[in-house]
């Protein structure tokens, strides 16, 4: 009985989740576009309800709510549901969809979706030899290695994504790196811009008129047909096709530098946009904290490096840890277990609140910055891949920050993976992510001025 | 070349709906094989001869300019492209007829255009209604394409353009007294019909412009 009642307050959540994921795509990502393929809508909100009813489970563990029975079977049904949908259908649907864009391979569309997803399998496959992620007594076809091997690259995936936040977070909120640039500066560029417009149109004007003088005189077309036609144009091409070639040369390298001229141009009102910005208050409140966290991703890094090099797990979760502080230095008593169950569970609650927002409003900006209407079908389940993968990982990587009696259900249900290795992973990818990015920011930074900078 | 046979065409619409292959349509005569993203603005001339053959006939150069972009976009984008909004003689808007939201679009394309002295954040004073007030002075003379017709299979294509009937009236297009509103066929060249039609129209600019 109890575990009908169980099932019913999962499935309700799961079915706001859905909710709640069918209205994020309809009023976020896809508002500028008409939706027309409700699969994907679908399958994007499939994914997000079930990785969510993931941490609700989590959350529902350190608070000891529901049947402890019920919880591991909605544990187990939820793993392999999404298992299912990020190691199946997510990849044979991007298969379908990009297929689809391609015109000659329209008609045996399953036909080469399948072969994609194939394809997609053996790489997926091979991903797990070169890691020590799991002990040999393991079958086959079992959850452990889907997810080992899903987890390698949410986690991946995870470590990439903080490393270049960390750094980049200081960067865009410190107004001290914000280049100067004055109303001189864009009125300068923007004539640069106009005047290469009327070089190109002056160009196109000569080919025009030339092209329509040589059509007047009777001349065929250009295009050598055939295989004398080849031969012919070789040896006896006309003057006037010849100057042709060579203004069609000079268009496109003009074109190319009005394409360069705008986008900077669009950079550097970004940049007026953002220093005008600067000087709010609101501006001011996130320099203040830029500083805050420039200092916490140089902690961080460090601590990071200091994994590595001496090869050290952090055994004990944090809460424990504040709580042994507390007790043991500062000598004030209360009581563990409590205490400890709440905090773990702000604490948790806060990491995956925090996390989920996060890779949110990313997706969204990745998603305004590359998609096209062809593409998008194949972007959004991309992105929902991600989405799983991610959460996934955060699942295991999450195991980290909780006390030991929670961490069971964790480890009950995704088996004996080796988390240690994940952790250390996480480490390895973040420290190259984060020092990447720097290298990255500072080039790009110090490039920059130099262009535009008056004299 | 002296600034009296300039004639300036924006070619607008969203991403997607076709205004590179117009403008290539138009100005080559030939379909685009590959269409890709435009970044900025690219540009094309038509040589096209005033009332030919009339004893007033005169060549003008037709620069079609073809902006890229979201009407959505950053204000950073938006201001950028405010500087290709100068001395325009005429606007031709491009929607998707597979695509509502394109259309939809339009308006904002249109205000984006004609209110370019203001500053592009305080364009949108009414988001979704249309005032056809502020396009009553306007001068500049407004063609509406619809691209994709073929894309629409056959039995849905009188809602579709019914639908449409009343876009080109609330642009107050009936400035240009030959055409307002033709539907082309991108993607089969054989296809150009309305030929004589695209030259009465530019010829309906150019008379606009003599008029001023």
């Amino acid at each position: 009985m109890s575990f009908l009642i169980d099932s019913s307050i999962v499935v309700t959540s799961q079915v706001l989740f859905f909710g709640f994921g069918w209205l994020f795509f309809m009023r976020q990502l896809f508002k500028d576009y008409e939706v027309r393929q409700y699969v994907v809508q679908v399958i994007f909100s499939v994914t997000f309800a079930f990785s969510c009813t993931m941490f609700e489970l989590i959350i529902f563990e350190i608070l000891g709510v529901l049947n402890s029975s019920s919880r591991y079977f909605h544990w187990k049904m939820n793993l392999c549901v999404i298992l299912l949908i990020l190691v199946f259908m997510v990849p044979f649907y991007i298969g379908y969809f990009i297929v689809s864009n391609i015109r000659l391979l329209h008609r045996q569309r399953v036909l080469f979706s399948c072969g994609l997803w194939l394809t997609f399998m053996y790489f997926f496959w091979k991903l797990g030899d070169p890691f020590p992620i799991l002990s040999p007594k393991h079958g086959i076809l079992s959850i452990e290695q889907l997810i080992s091997r899903v987890g390698v690259i949410g986690v991946t995936l995870m470590a990439l994504l903080s490393g270049f936040g960390a750094v980049n977070c200081p960067y865009t909120y410190m107004s001290y790196f914000l280049r100067n640039v004055t109303d001189t500066d864009i009125l300068a560029l923007e004539r640069r811009l106009l005047q290469t417009m009327d070089m190109i149109i002056s160009k196109k004007k000569r080919i025009a008129t030339a092209r329509r003088n040589m059509f007047q005189r009777g001349d065929v077309n250009n295009k050598p047909s055939g295989f004398w036609g080849m031969i012919k144009s070789v040896t006896t091409s006309a003057p006037g096709s010849e100057n042709l070639t060579l203004i069609q040369q000079e268009v496109d390298a003009l074109e190319e530098l009005s394409r360069q001229l705008f986008l900077e141009t669009v950079d550097l009102y970004a940049t007026k946009e953002r220093i005008e910005y600067s000087k709010t208050f609101k501006g001011r409140y996130f320099n203040v904290l830029g500083y805050f966290f420039s200092v916490y991703c140089v902690w961080k890094i460090f601590m990071a490096t200091i994994n590595i090099v001496f090869d050290r797990v952090g055994k004990t979760d944090p809460v424990t840890r504040g709580i042994e502080i507390t007790v043991n230095y500062l000598g004030i008593q209360f009581d563990v277990k409590f205490w400890s169950q709440h905090i773990s569970f702000i604490l948790v609650g806060i990491i995956i609140v925090t996390s989920i927002r996060g890779l949110l409003i990313t997706l969204t900006k990745f998603f305004y910055a590359i998609s096209s209407s062809k593409s998008s079908n194949v972007i959004v389940l991309l992105l929902a891949q991600i989405m799983g993968m991610y959460f996934v990982s955060s699942v295991l990587l999450i195991r980290m920050s909780m006390p030991p009696e929670y961490r069971t259900i964790i480890t009950e249900v995704l088996g004996e993976l080796q988390f240690n290795f994940y952790h250390r992973w996480f480490d390895v990818i973040f420290l190259v992510s984060a020092l990447s990015s720097i290298l990255f920011l500072y080039l790009a930074h110090k490039q920059a001025p130099e262009k535009h900078m008056t004299p | 070349m002296a600034s009296l046979d300039r004639v300036k065409v924006l070619v607008l619409g969203d991403s997607g709906v076709g205004k590179s292959s117009l403008v290539h349509l138009l100005c080559q005569n030939q379909v685009l094989g590959n269409p890709s993203w435009t970044v900025g603005c690219s540009v094309d001339v038509r040589v096209h001869d005033y009332k030919e053959g009339t004893p007033e006939e005169k060549t003008f150069y037709i620069e079609l300019w073809d902006v890229g972009g979201s009407v959505g976009g950053a204000s950073s984008v938006k201001s950028t492209r405010a500087v290709f909004f100068n001395s325009v003689n005429g606007i031709i808007l491009v929607h998707d007829l597979t695509n509502k939201k394109s259309s939809q679009n339009l308006y904002r394309w249109s205000l984006e255009a004609v209110n370019k002295d203001l500053v592009p954040s305080g364009v949108l004073v009414t988001n979704g209604d249309y005032d056809r007030e502020q396009f009553a002075e306007n001068q500049i003379p407004l063609l509406v394409i619809g691209t994709k017709l073929d894309q629409i299979h056959e039995a849905k294509r009188n809602e579709v353009l019914t639908r449409i009937a009343f876009l080109a009236e609330d642009f107050n297009a009936e400035e240009i007294n030959l055409v307002i509103e033709k539907r082309y066929f991108i993607r089969d060249g054989s296809q150009i019909v309305g030929f004589p039609d695209r030259k009465r129209f530019g010829a309906g600019i150019v008379k606009n412009l003599h008029y001023d």
